[in-house]
């Protein structure tokens, strides 16, 4: 049984309506869940089912239509932008398209000292800043000498997803979002970045979201999966359970969208 | 025998730099496609396998360089052509490309149709306007598209439907090689599927008569192609059968891609994704000898000296200085230690 403080972050009766009357669309309709410390979550749903919704207003982007999110059992509270800020201490992302993730005009190690100072480490003396930085790119494979004096878009799609590992590496935040982290970039670099997750959750307890179309990749990180059609919620439970027992017509169907190796891949059923 | 429908030889290509360096993306590649079969191409990003495709079509503009080697499309030499030609008489009728972004495919200020008319003037100016709205609705009821598409602008068009309807415009003169390099890989799971099933009908309703796909995701190419070549840094470095590739690969590096594959099939979670280490090398300076070695497990001493690709029995071929039995050794004691 998991202890009540465990329980990192909360939603009941969540819902986001877009444009009002003729032109209404409910992009979030009543979602509920609970996640807790070191859990590993996928979000799974075609484009157009309200993931991406969802995780904004998570992150506290957009604000919600009704329903409310609880913030390790107290109620979030984001009405300033000091309190926001508080906020996004404790909750990071990371998105899909890594080249536009970063602010152009900035170095790398600007990126990463901006994360050090979020921390509190202003005032450190600075071989320390160095050393912390140095560590983190070492985390996630990548040389720090290498990158100091460079610009983001001078790497590749890979490393510049595995330089916001590393940011999130510094920042050690209690909940990672992870909006398809893996859908730009190649199968072989996908493996490394996940190693590289989950090794983070394992050394610092963090919960990770992945928001997701890939369900191989769901099944393979997860330890639960909710499963989202047109807002709302139609599948939920462990991952084993959902992937390889579906029990929702739309699960079956996503399951059966991707293409298998082992099993033969039934084509007429598009 | 049947016919070999694309046959290339020893193609070299190069790209120059601004600060006029070579970048050799395809170095000495040699295939076969037959009539009625497709082939598959994989590796990292990086590897030349986009180049490999521009490369086919024998239409190069900067930076892409023609080198040397010799590309034959059903017993037409079309190696050093003059572009005008290649245009005229290569593009779209012998060989056709659908690009990686399709969605920018298409003019936005045109309808399909006249997206179309353009197309089929290019080749043959006197066809009439009915002829081709005729042939554009054959083709798109055959390839279950609907008729009312060719009377839209792009933007009303979804992705996958826009994807699909650049493939049945590529189509349209019955080209004998078709080109997919990534088709499917800015799509969700539905629309792939539909683009895929889209593909591996073309060849039965008699439209192609052969499909190059190229893509990362080898359980896709797993179910489309009849024949998987592994690219790494300009380089084939394995050749076999889908079957042979996917469950028994002989080169190191195609048995590391393997163990990236992800699939939603039980064990699955058992398994441990094995990334490879490293990145490909640069192209501009690459190793002399074996291009792997650096990421290469079971690298020797005698890998610095230049590998040839060693051809089998049955069409398999691989790029390795280990022979096949001491590869399958190896792969046979990992296992027994993962085991353990």
């Amino acid at each position: 049984m998991l202890a009540e403080n465990d329980l990192y972050l909360s939603a009941s009766g969540l819902t986001k309506v877009f444009g009002f009357g003729r032109h209404k669309t409910i992009a979030v309709d009543h979602v509920d869940f609970n996640f807790h410390k070191g859990e590993v979550i996928s979000i799974v749903g075609e484009s157009g089912s309200g993931k991406t919704t969802l995780a904004k207003m998570l992150l506290g982007l957009i604000s919600s239509t009704e329903g409310e999110i609880y913030f390790q059992g107290k109620k979030r509270d984001i009405r300033t932008q000091k309190k926001k800020k508080e906020y996004w201490k404790n909750i990071q992302a990371i998105f899909q398209d890594p080249f536009s993730s970063y602010n152009i005009f900035n170095k790398i190690d600007a990126v990463l000292l901006d994360c050090i100072y979020m921390r509190g480490g202003r005032h450190l003396p600075h071989a320390k800043k160095i050393e912390l930085m140095t560590e983190a790119c070492s985390f996630v494979n990548l040389k720090f000498d290498e990158l100091t004096n460079k610009y983001p878009f001078e790497l590749s799609g890979g490393q510049m997803q595995r330089l916001m590992i590393a940011r999130i590496f510094l920042l050690k935040p209690k909940i990672l979002l992870a909006d398809e982290p893996t859908s730009m970039i190649d199968a072989c670099s996908r493996a490394t970045i996940l190693d590289m997750l989950m090794q983070l959750r394992n050394e610092i307890g963090m919960t990770i979201i992945f928001i997701t179309h890939d369900i191989g990749l769901a099944y393979y990180v997860s330890d639960s999966v909710y499963i989202m059609e047109h807002g709302k919620i139609v599948e939920r439970g462990s991952a084993d359970d959902v992937i390889l027992n579906p029990r929702a017509a739309y699960t079956k169907r996503l399951i059966s969208d991707v293409p298998k190796i082992y099993e033969e891949w039934d084509l007429s059923t598009v | 025998m049947s016919n070999v429908m694309l046959e290339v030889r020893e193609l070299t290509t190069k790209y120059i730099t601004r600060f006029h360096e070579d970048v050799y993306a395809v170095d000495h590649v040699s295939f076969k496609v037959e009539e009625g079969k497709s082939l598959g191409i994989a590796g990292e990003s990086g590897c030349g396998k986009s180049t490999l495709a521009l490369s086919l079509m024998g239409y190069y503009f900067p930076p892409l360089h023609y080198m040397s080697g010799e590309i034959i499309i059903d017993g037409r030499n079309i190696s050093g052509m003059q572009p005008d030609d290649i245009r005229k008489s290569i593009l779209g009728t012998e060989i056709a490309y659908i690009p990686q972004s399709a969605m920018n495919a298409l003019n936005p200020t045109q309808k399909i149709i006249h997206f179309i008319e353009d197309v089929v003037q290019a080749h043959d100016a006197y066809v009439t306007k009915k002829h081709i709205y005729e042939l554009a609705r054959g083709a798109f009821e055959t390839l279950g598209l609907p008729a009312e598409v060719l009377q839209k602008y792009p933007v009303e068009l979804s992705g996958g439907m826009k994807q699909r309807t650049v493939i049945a415009v590529s189509v349209i003169l019955f080209p004998k090689v078709l080109i997919a390099d990534e088709p499917s890989s800015a799509l969700d799971v539905t629309s792939q599927k539909m683009v895929i099933k889209m593909l591996r009908n073309l060849m039965t309703d008699g439209f192609i008569k052969s499909l190059i796909f190229i893509t990362h995701e080898l359980p896709l190419l797993y179910n489309v192609t009849d024949d998987i070549m592994i690219m790494y840094a300009g380089q084939i470095v394995e050749k076999g059968t889908a079957k042979e590739a996917v469950f028994d690969p002989l080169h190191p590096y195609a048995k590391g891609l393997m163990g990236s594959i992800i699939v939603p099939e039980s064990g699955l979670r058992e398994v441990k994704l094995t990334a490879i280490p490293g990145v490909p090398p640069n192209l501009k300076n690459p190793p002399s000898g074996c291009r792997f070695a650096e990421r290469c497990k079971y690298v020797r001493p005698d890998c610095k000296a230049a590998v040839a690709l060693h051809e089998l029995e049955g069409g398999r071929a691989y790029r390795c200085v280990l022979t096949e039995k001491e590869l399958r050794n190896a792969y046979q004691r990992e296992t027994y230690q993962n085991a353990r």
